[in-house]
C-alpha cells in the first residue's frame, strides 16, 4: 500500500545519521529496509559491506540457521524434518534448529514474535497477512533469492509473493484448493451427476434431501468454515476484484452487490446439516464419510479426515468438482480459493545477519520442486507449488486439484488471509455470519450496517 | 455438665452404629448418586481416549469400538509426543514455583500478622487484590517488560535433550523458564499470603516475642518457629499452588517461544494440527498430564482441608 | 542489641497479656525487634511487594494507559495513537459485543450466585459429618477442579456435540426433528457451558466451605443438639451466622469466579454466538492475531472497575479479619 510510515521514519532517521557521519551511500530501498531491523552502528557499516556488491553469492554453505515452524501434526511435522534434513545434506551440513509451535498459538503470537526474538525464517501464508508484515518492515526482502527460482512458478505463484512495495517476501511451497466434496459410490448409488450450474445444483439438493441425505453437509462451531462459501459465493457473483477489494474495507459491506451474495446464499442454507453451529469441520466430514451427506464445500484437507478413519475403500471413493457456474459474467475467472503456504526471512532475528547466506540457501532449497514433493509424501493433502514438481506420483485426486487450480484466472487465499485478522475473526466477521445463518432469509440490511460499522471502527492498520 | 455433654453424644453414637438410620442410608444413596453423575462425564472421555481415532470416525462416539478398546493412544502420546519431555518441563517450572510461593507468601504473612506497623494492612492488600486481577489485563504490559528485561547468560544445566538455563539464553527474561517461574510465583503469592496470614493470625504473638526475647532475629523465627506450626496451611496451599500452575497455560504460551520449553498442558497444543484434530489422542495426552495433580491431592488430602481451615481452634 | 537492653529490662517486667495493655504491648514489641531484625523485616516484605508492584501493578497501570491509545503492538508508541476516550465510546456505543458479553457475565454471576454455590455449600454440610467415605467424597467432588482445560473441554464436547453427543441421545433429541443444538443455539449455548462450568465450580466451593465449617467450635453445634434443633436449624441460626467470614469469602470468590470466567467458553468455540465474555473479548481483541491492543487494554480496564467492587469488598473484610 505504497511507503509505509515507518520506512519513511526510519529513511529520515538515517538520512540525519548519515550526515552526520559523513557517510557516502548510495542507499536504495532495499538498503533501508535491511539496515532498519539492525540495532547498532556495528550490524549497520557490516551490512553495507555485505549488501550491495553483485559480485558475492547470495548463498551460503555449512554455518547454521533457525526456522520457526507450525507444522505440528505428525504429518507435516515429519514433512517439515525431512526438508530440514535434507538441506543440510545438500547444503554442505547447516545445522538448522527447528522450533516447533502449534499453527493457532503461532498465528496469534506472529505480531508479537516477529518483533520478539525470532528465528531466522519461518513458515507462514500468503496474502493479505503477509503483506501486512512486509510492510511493516518485519520480513526481509528476497528480491535477489527470487530472481534466481522464479523460473519455476507460474506468474499466479508470483505475484502471491509480492508486497506492497513490490519487493518479494516470500517463496510459495504449497497449496490445496476449496472444493465441493462428494463420495462417488453414493453419487453412482442415487444416479446424481454434476451441477453445470446453479439450477442444477439446487435441483440436486433438492433431489437428495427427498433420498434421505443431508445435501450438504456444513459445520460451523468454529467459525471459518462459513468464510469458504461467502468467498465463493462473491468470487463467482461479483468478481475477484471486488472480493479483494470488499475484504480490505475499499468497497463496503452495505454494497448491494453483498446483499445479492447474502441472498443467494440464502437459496441452500436449508439444505444444510441441522445443529450447524455446533458441528466442528471434522463432524461434517464424518457426515460425509459415514454417507449421511450427500456434499461438502470444504478445502482438501478434508481428505486428512477420511484418510485419519484408517479406511482406505473410504478415501478411494473420495472425489469433487469445482462449485458450480452462478450466471454471472465472473464465472469465466473460475476463480476459487486455494491458500498458498510459503516461507519468509524475519528480520529481528538476532543471528539472521550472521546467517542470512544459509537462510537464503534455505529459501532457494524449499522452492525446488523435489523438495516440496519431499513434504508433500508425508503431508499429501499440501500441494507442491513449483513447476519442476514431479507429479507423476500424484493420486487422481491430487492431480485433479492440479487441474482445477491452473484452469483458475484468479486465486484468493481465503477470508481470513486476504483481510484483517481483528476483522476476520472471532469477534468479527466469524461472529457476523453466524448471526446471518441463524436467520438466513431475513432482511440482511441491519447486519450488513453492523458489518460495515465495525470496519469503521477499527484502527488504520 | 460438660461429662454429660460428651457422654450424651457418644452413648447416641453407639446407639446409632446398632442400628442403621434410615437418613444416614438416603444420605449415603444421594451422594453416591451424586458421585457417579459427577464421575460419569470423566469415565466418557476415559472411554474415548482408549479409542482409536478411526474407530470414532467411521461409527461414532456412541457405538462399542470395532476392535476393542486399545491404548494405541496413549502409546502415541507416549512416545511421538515425548510426554515424559514435558513432565519435565513441568517440574521444572511448578516445583520451584510453588517453593518460592510458600516461601516469599510465608515471609509477608509473617511479617504482616506477628507484627504491627503502619503499612501492614496496605501491603496486604495490594498482594490480595493483585491475584484477583483477570491476567488478560497484564499480558501486554508484561510480554514487553519481559522483552526489554536484561538478564546474565550464565550458562546452563544440560541433561540431555533438556537445557535449562542460569539465568536466560538470550540475555532476556522472555521465553525463558525463569520469567514464566517468577510470574507465576508473583501472581500466586496473593492468594498464598492471603490463606497464610488469616492461618497465621490464630498464632499467639507471644511465641514470637519469647523468641524475639530469647535473642533470635526474625528470619530465625521465621524458619523455625512459624513455618513448622503452619504445616497444613502450607501442605493445603501447596496442593493447591501445585494445581494452579500446573494447569495454567495462559502464561506458557505467551511468555515462552519455543515449543520444546512448554509445560505439558501447552504443549498438548503440539498434538492438533492446522486443521485436524485428533480428539481421541488429545484426550489420552490430556488425560495422563491431570495425573499429577491427582497424585498430589490424594497424598497431601489428608492436610488439605485441616490447612485451608480459617481461624481454627489452638490444637 | 546494645541500644535495646535498656528497654528490655522494664518490658520484661510488663509482659502479662492484658487487653487493657494492648497499647504498650505494640510499643513494646517495636523496641523488641533490633535494627539487623527490622531490615530483614523490611527485606521480607520489600522483595515480594517490588516484585508485585513491578509485574502486577505497573501492566495494570500501563494496560489502563494503553486504553487511551489505538496502539496494534507493532512498532513503538507514538504520540498519533492516543484517540483519548475513543476506545470507551466506541466500547458502550458502537461496539455489539459489549453488551451481551456484559450480560452473559451477569448470567454467570447469577448462575453461580443462586444455583451452583448453594449447591458447593449444600455438599459441604452434608459431608461435614463423621462418616465412612467422606473423604471419598471430597475426592472426586474435587476432582473436576484439578482436571486440566483441555480434557474438561473434550469432555462435554463428548456430552453436548448434537448428533454424536451423549446427552442428545439419551434424551433421544438427535434426531433432526427435535435435534438440541447445546453448543451452537446461542440462546441455550451459555447454559450448556454454565452446568460444565459448575462441574468444577462445585468441588471448588464445597473445599472452601468445608474448611470453614470445620472450624466452627463444635461445643456450639453440641450445644444446639441438647438443646433439641434439628439439623437445619442447627445449620441455619448456629454455624451460618458463626460462619460469617467465610461467607464473605464465598461471595467474594464466586463473584471473582463470574467475572474471570474464561477458559470452558473459550476452548468451546472461542467465545462467539453467544458465548462472548468479557475476558474472551479481551483475549480475542489484544492477544490473539488481531492486536488491537489499545481497544482490549480499554475492555480490560472496564473488567478491571467491575472486579474491584467484591475486591475492595473482600479486602474491607481482610482488614476488619486481621486487625
Amino acid at each position: 500500500m505504497g511507503d509505509s510510515r515507518d520506512a519513511k521514519r526510519v529513511r529520515n532517521r538515517l538520512a540525519l545519521r548519515d550526515a552526520a557521519l559523513n557517510l557516502d551511500l548510495d542507499l536504495s530501498r532495499r538498503d533501508v529496509l535491511k539496515i532498519a531491523g539492525y540495532g547498532s552502528l556495528a550490524a549497520f557499516i557490516a551490512a553495507c559491506g555485505g549488501g550491495t556488491t553483485t559480485n558475492t553469492s547470495i548463498t551460503a554453505t555449512g554455518g547454521k540457521m533457525s526456522l520457526g515452524s507450525y507444522n505440528t501434526d505428525p504429518g507435516s511435522k515429519a514433512g517439515t524434518q525431512a526438508i530440514v534434513d535434507a538441506f543440510a545434506a545438500a547444503n554442505g551440513g547447516t545445522k538448522v534448529t527447528l522450533n516447533t509451535v502449534d499453527h493457532g498459538t503461532f498465528q496469534n503470537q506472529i505480531s508479537s514474535y516477529l518483533q520478539g526474538t525470532p528465528e531466522d525464517a519461518f513458515t507462514w501464508f500468503s496474502g493479505h497477512r503477509m503483506r501486512f508484515f512486509a510492510s511493516k518492515g518485519l520480513a526481509t526482502p528476497i528480491n535477489d533469492v527470487w530472481d534466481a527460482v522464479k523460473s519455476n512458478y507460474t506468474a499466479g505463484f508470483g505475484a502471491s509473493v509480492k508486497g506492497d512495495d513490490g519487493n518479494v517476501y516470500a517463496i510459495p511451497t504449497d497449496y490445496y484448493p476449496w472444493a465441493i466434496f462428494y463420495r462417488k459410490d453414493v453419487w453412482a448409488a442415487h444416479g446424481y451427476s454434476i451441477p453445470a450450474d446453479w439450477d442444477a445444483f439446487k435441483a440436486l439438493c433438492q433431489k437428495m434431501k427427498g433420498d434421505g441425505l443431508i445435501p450438504i453437509a456444513f459445520a460451523d462451531k468454529d467459525g471459518w468454515p462459513a468464510q469458504g462459501t461467502f468467498d465463493i459465493l462473491n468470487l463467482r457473483l461479483n468478481g475477484y476484484d471486488f472480493h479483494t477489494q470488499l475484504l480490505t474495507g475499499k468497497q463496503k459491506w452495505t454494497d448491494p452487490r453483498v446483499t445479492a451474495v447474502y441472498k443467494k446464499w440464502s437459496e441452500i442454507t436449508q439444505y444444510y446439516s441441522p445443529a450447524f453451529a455446533g458441528l466442528t469441520w471434522e463432524q461434517g466430514a464424518d457426515q460425509l464419510l459415514r454417507k449421511q451427506a450427500g456434499m461438502y464445500l470444504l478445502g482438501l484437507f478434508v481428505s486428512d479426515e477420511f484418510k485419519a478413519s484408517g479406511s482406505a475403500a473410504d478415501l478411494d471413493q473420495l472425489d469433487f468438482f469445482p462449485f458450480p457456474n452462478v450466471g454471472s459474467q465472473y464465472d469465466a475467472e473460475k476463480a476459487l480459493d486455494a491458500p498458498i503456504d510459503v516461507y519468509m526471512l524475519t528480520k529481528k532475528s538476532p543471528t539472521l545477519s550472521a546467517n542470512l547466506g544459509q537462510a537464503k540457501a534455505f529459501m532457494e532449497f524449499v522452492s525446488k520442486g523435489s523438495t516440496q514433493v519431499l513434504y508433500w509424501k508425508s503431508a499429501p493433502g499440501s500441494i507442491p507449488t513449483a513447476n519442476d514438481a514431479d507429479t507423476s506420483q500424484f493420486p487422481a485426486l491430487t492431480k485433479k486439484a492440479v487441474q482445477i487450480v491452473s484452469g483458475a484466472q484468479r486465486i484468493t487465499q481465503y477470508f481470513d488471509r486476504d483481510s484483517r485478522p481483528d476483522f476476520s475473526g472471532p469477534n468479527g466477521m466469524q461472529g457476523f455470519l453466524l448471526k446471518f445463518l441463524s436467520n438466513p432469509s431475513g432482511d440482511t440490511t441491519s447486519l450488513q450496517g453492523q458489518m460495515q460499522a465495525f470496519w469503521d471502527s477499527l484502527p488504520p492498520e | 455438665m460438660s461429662v454429660m455433654a460428651s457422654t450424651a453424644p457418644r452413648t447416641a453414637v453407639r446407639r446409632a452404629s446398632r442400628r442403621i438410620k434410615p437418613a444416614r442410608v438416603i444420605l449415603h444413596g444421594f451422594l453416591i448418586a451424586m458421585v457417579a453423575l459427577w464421575l460419569f462425564p470423566l469415565f466418557w472421555a476415559v472411554f474415548a481416549s482408549l479409542r482409536p481415532y478411526g474407530d470414532t470416525v467411521l461409527h461414532g462416539y456412541l457405538s462399542w469400538p470395532a476392535n476393542g478398546l486399545s491404548f494405541i493412544n496413549y502409546q502415541t502420546v507416549w512416545t511421538q509426543a515425548e510426554i515424559p519431555y514435558y513432565y519435565l518441563n513441568t517440574l521444572v517450572i511448578v516445583i520451584p514455583g510453588v517453593i518460592f510461593t510458600l516461601l516469599l507468601a510465608s515471609m509477608v504473612a509473617f511479617c504482616c500478622t506477628q507484627f504491627s506497623w503502619r503499612f501492614n494492612l496496605i501491603v496486604l492488600m495490594l498482594f490480595t487484590a493483585g491475584n484477583l486481577l483477570p491476567p488478560q489485563v497484564i499480558i501486554v504490559p508484561l510480554y514487553w517488560i519481559y522483552l526489554n528485561t536484561p538478564i546474565a547468560m550464565l550458562g546452563s544445566i544440560d541433561i540431555g535433550n533438556f537445557s535449562f538455563a542460569i539465568f536466560s539464553d538470550n540475555n532476556l527474561l522472555y521465553d525463558q523458564y525463569i520469567g514464566v517461574i517468577l510470574i507465576h510465583v508473583v501472581f500466586q503469592t496473593g492468594f498464598a499470603t492471603f490463606v497464610l496470614a488469616n492461618y497465621m493470625k490464630t498464632i499467639t504473638k507471644e511465641i514470637t516475642e519469647s523468641a524475639l526475647v530469647d535473642g533470635a532475629n526474625v528470619f530465625r523465627i521465621w524458619w523455625s518457629v512459624i513455618l513448622p506450626l503452619c504445616r497444613p496451611a502450607l501442605a493445603a496451599m501447596a496442593t493447591l499452588l501445585f494445581t494452579f500452575m500446573y494447569n495454567d497455560f495462559f502464561w506458557a504460551l505467551v511468555l515462552l517461544s519455543h515449543g520444546n520449553k512448554r509445560p505439558i498442558t501447552s504443549a498438548l497444543n503440539n498434538l492438533q494440527g492446522e486443521f485436524l484434530i485428533n480428539y481421541n489422542l488429545i484426550a489420552a495426552g490430556a488425560l495422563l498430564a491431570c495425573l499429577p495433580p491427582i497424585i498430589v491431592y490424594i497424598l497431601l488430602q489428608r492436610q488439605f482441608v485441616a490447612g485451608l481451615t480459617l481461624g481454627s481452634t489452638k490444637g | 542489641m546494645a541500644n535495646t537492653t535498656t528497654s528490655l529490662a522494664p518490658a520484661r517486667a510488663k509482659k502479662e497479656p492484658e487487653a487493657g495493655a494492648l497499647v504498650i504491648r505494640r510499643k513494646r514489641r517495636y523496641t523488641l525487634l533490633t535494627r539487623h531484625d527490622r531490615i530483614l523485616i523490611a527485606l521480607m516484605v520489600g522483595v515480594p511487594l517490588t516484585l508485585d508492584l513491578l509485574l502486577i501493578w505497573g501492566p495494570t497501570l500501563a494496560s489502563v494507559g494503553l486504553s487511551f491509545t489505538n496502539w496494534q503492538n507493532i512498532g513503538p508508541i507514538t504520540g498519533k495513537n492516543w484517540v483519548g476516550f475513543k476506545n470507551y465510546q466506541f466500547l458502550f456505543t458502537g461496539y455489539t459485543l459489549f453488551w451481551p458479553a456484559f450480560t452473559h457475565n451477569l448470567i454467570w454471576l447469577a448462575w453461580l450466585t443462586l444455583i451452583a454455590t448453594p449447591l458447593g455449600m449444600f455438599f459441604a454440610v452434608l459431608l461435614d459429618r463423621e462418616m465412612r467415605g467422606t473423604r471419598i467424597y471430597q475426592s472426586v467432588f474435587f476432582l473436576p477442579v484439578v482436571l486440566s482445560l483441555v480434557v474438561v473441554g473434550f469432555i462435554w464436547d463428548l456430552q453436548f456435540a448434537p448428533t454424536d453427543g451423549f446427552i442428545n441421545n439419551v434424551l433421544g433429541t438427535a434426531k433432526s426433528a427435535n435435534l438440541i443444538d447445546w453448543l451452537g443455539n446461542p440462546r441455550i449455548n451459555l447454559f450448556s457451558v454454565l452446568i460444565a462450568a459448575s462441574w468444577r465450580h462445585i468441588g471448588y466451593i464445597m473445599i472452601l466451605y468445608l474448611a470453614g465449617l470445620k472450624s466452627v467450635d463444635p461445643s456450639l453445634r453440641e450445644a444446639a443438639k441438647v438443646d433439641g434443633a434439628t439439623e437445619v436449624r442447627t445449620f441455619f441460626n448456629v454455624v451460618l451466622p458463626v460462619m460469617a467470614p467465610i461467607n464473605v469469602i464465598i461471595v467474594v470468590v464466586t463473584a471473582i469466579e463470574a467475572l474471570r470466567a474464561f477458559d470452558i467458553a473459550f476452548i468451546i468455540n472461542q467465545g462467539k454466538n453467544g458465548l462472548e465474555l468479557l475476558s474472551i473479548l479481551i483475549y480475542n481483541n489484544s492477544i490473539s492475531e488481531a492486536s488491537l491492543v489499545g481497544f482490549g487494554s480499554a475492555i480490560a480496564v472496564i473488567l478491571l472497575l467491575v472486579s474491584l467492587v467484591p475486591i475492595v469488598a473482600f479486602l474491607s473484610r481482610v482488614m476488619r479479619t486481621l486487625a
